[in-house]
């Protein structure tokens, strides 16, 4: 009696963590409601662990302790000694590491089962008529779900993780970038099989249940498969494999939660796979491609039939400087400052904000445009530009701004390319056609503030770069910044 | 409770057991519809990193998997779970937090 008292008092509880994430997200809808939100969703994950170990048979306390201990341990490490810029590739870590203890507690059951069930046969003495199945059909299912789901989720994290991180490795000399986009030669084929493979060896789990080493074959193939998948990723898809790895890491969650038969594990599964995949479509929808495309289609080799580099900008290109630029401002009434990539990489959103401040001090009208796919996760900008203090009221989103764009002044493009490359909107038949763009190709004058005139990730090159109202500022965008911001100054 | 637990595994969880964790699965994920597409973009990352700490939530089945102490492998592997899942939950809402004041400041 107290035993089915004890259960139902945990299932309130786990009710009461279920709702407890539901208004943590809902939290995240309104900036300033955001705070709460999250705290809310801590305390659900809070009573979550709680009711679990009061209300579970758990005779290996030093296991558990020593396993949060250290697991808080490096948590909290990590979230407070990384830099705000590595949030992207922290993230993909903590993700992984998601995936990986679904697949592990899916392979704990399956074993714990298997285990139950040999000395069930052993006290019986003799093999039951009935088969000897150790777990039910539907766990098993769910366990071989989480178990392949899992595992992707790690071993395509990991290797996300190492992308963003820019890690870089040397073989023979020669330097390669992990964030490189890599096509292995017939890449499809190799695809196909390893889900084939999975697919079998799924089969081979249901078949014989008995045998644990169908599972962990199952989970090295989907692991290969994770990293199959992420390795022809690179650059400005990052943020797609960002968002579907998440959703992925939810229905590894959920998956486990059909395993254990465990109504928390399967709403929290199920809420974080829902925006896992909402952010997925919408990043696919700013590109205007199928999450297929992203994964299957060769970005950059595509780009061979179109104007090569030598006819868009020869004789075109105009350079300036951060003095004549300055002078640009002050007959400017409205800038707006379209950050990508390159902002990051360059640490400039400091310098950016210092300019912007600097302007509206001298009434002129400054506010930041940012393409949903800008960066390498989404919301990237954003994230960069709250560190530095920009007020969010002034990061509009594409779809606000580009109908106002003709009133701007001045257009400042920093580390951003093919977002803002009018191809998109000429050419059907660019690698980017129909990609949804930042217009500033409309506004009176564009700065562009790049190094060089190297193609984005689309390895197309950039109209607006050889544009009449453009003017290039070739320079690295944080000095280019304290450059204008001096410039400024002076003037 | 060996038997009790045995049964839960085994023969208990039949076709209605299943049929309400489907249903379960499914409202949850129309309510993750309808709040997540209100999510403004200038919150994706937030979102991305908060509802990452939320699939930490296997933390329960690891927690259940390491306590149980059935035998070395499986406690082990739950104990690894365990690392893992928590390095997830702490790290995800601690970064989340992170992120979300820099957006509060401002108000």
């Amino acid at each position: 009696m107290s035993v089915a008292n004890t259960e139902i008092l945990q299932n309130l509880a786990y009710l009461l963590a279920s709702i407890l994430f539901i208004l943590g997200l809902k939290g995240l809808t309104h900036p300033r409601t955001a705070v709460r939100g999250m705290q809310m969703g801590a305390a659900g994950m809070f009573v979550a662990v709680l009711a679990t170990l009061l209300g579970a048979e758990i005779l290996a306390w030093w296991w558990i302790f020593a396993g949060l201990a250290i697991g808080s341990a490096i948590g909290i490490a990590m979230a407070f000694l990384i830099p705000m810029t590595d949030v992207p590739q922290m993230v993909g870590l903590f993700n992984g590491f998601g995936g990986a203890a679904s697949f592990l507690v899916a392979g704990s059951e399956l074993t714990m089962g298997i285990a139950r069930m040999s000395t069930v046969t052993g006290v019986e003495g003799a093999e039951s008529a009935m088969p000897a199945v150790a777990v039910s059909l539907q766990a098993l299912v769910a366990i071989g779900f989480s178990g392949a789901v899992g595992s992707a989720t790690l071993f395509g994290s990991l290797l996300a993780a190492g992308k963003l991180h820019e890690i870089s490795f040397k073989i023979g000399g020669k330097k390669y970038w992990l964030s490189n986009p890599v096509y292995l030669p017939g890449r499809h084929a190799i695809t196909g099989i390893f889900v084939a493979g999975c697919v079998a060896v799924f089969a081979m789990v249901l078949r014989d249940p008995n045998t644990a080493a169908w599972y962990w074959i199952l989970v090295c193939l989907a692991g290969v498969l994770g990293i199959l998948v992420t390795i022809p990723i690179g650059g400005a898809d990052m943020p797609v494999m960002i968002a579907y790895l998440n959703a992925l890491s939810g229905a590894a969650a959920c998956g486990t939660g059909f395993v254990i038969n465990n109504n928390v594990l399967i709403i929290a599964g199920a809420l974080v796979g829902a925006s896992g995949f909402i952010l997925t479509n919408i990043m696919c929808k700013a590109m205007n491609r199928s999450l297929a495309n992203v994964m299957f289609a060769t970005m950059g080799e595509a780009g061979t039939g179109g104007p090569t580099q030598d006819e868009v900008y020869a004789g075109k290109v105009k350079s300036t400087s951060a003095e004549e630029v300055a002078m640009l401002f002050d007959g400017a009434r409205r800038v707006v400052i379209v950050p990508g990539y390159g902002m990051a990489v360059s640490q400039a959103q400091h310098a950016v904000r210092d300019l912007a401040n600097l302007l509206e001090s001298r009434g002129t009208e400054v506010e930041f445009a940012i393409h949903p796919v800008a960066g390498r996760m989404p919301g990237h900008m954003n994230v960069l530009l709250a560190e530095a203090d920009v007020p969010y009221d002034k990061l509009k989103e594409m779809d606000e701004i580009n109908p106002t764009l003709e009133t701007v002044d001045v257009a400042l493009v920093i580390g951003a390319n093919d977002v803002v490359n009018p191809v998109a909107r000429t050419d059907p038949s660019s690698p980017i056609a129909g990609m949804p763009i930042i217009n500033v190709d409309k506004c009176r004058t564009v700065v562009v503030i790049k190094r060089s005139l190297s193609p984005g990730f689309a390895g197309i090159p950039n109209p607006l770069f050889a544009a009449d109202n453009t003017l290039m500022l070739f320079n690295d965008g944080k000095k280019a910044f304290l450059e204008l911001v001096s410039a400024v100054k002076e003037s | 409770m060996d038997s009790l637990l045995l049964m839960a595994q085994s023969g208990q969880s039949s076709g209605s057991t299943l049929v309400m964790l489907i249903t379960v699965f499914l409202l949850a994920a129309f309510v993750g519809f309808e709040i997540i597409t209100k999510v403004p973009p200038t919150l994706h990352t937030p979102l991305m990193s908060g509802s990452n700490a939320i699939s930490g939530i296997t933390i329960v089945g690891a927690l259940i998997a390491a306590g149980a102490g059935e035998g070395a492998l499986s406690t082990v592997l739950g104990f690894i779970a365990v690392v893992l899942a928590t390095v997830n939950v702490v790290g995800g809402f601690l970064v989340s937090h992170r992120m979300l004041d820099m957006f509060r400041k401002k108000d």
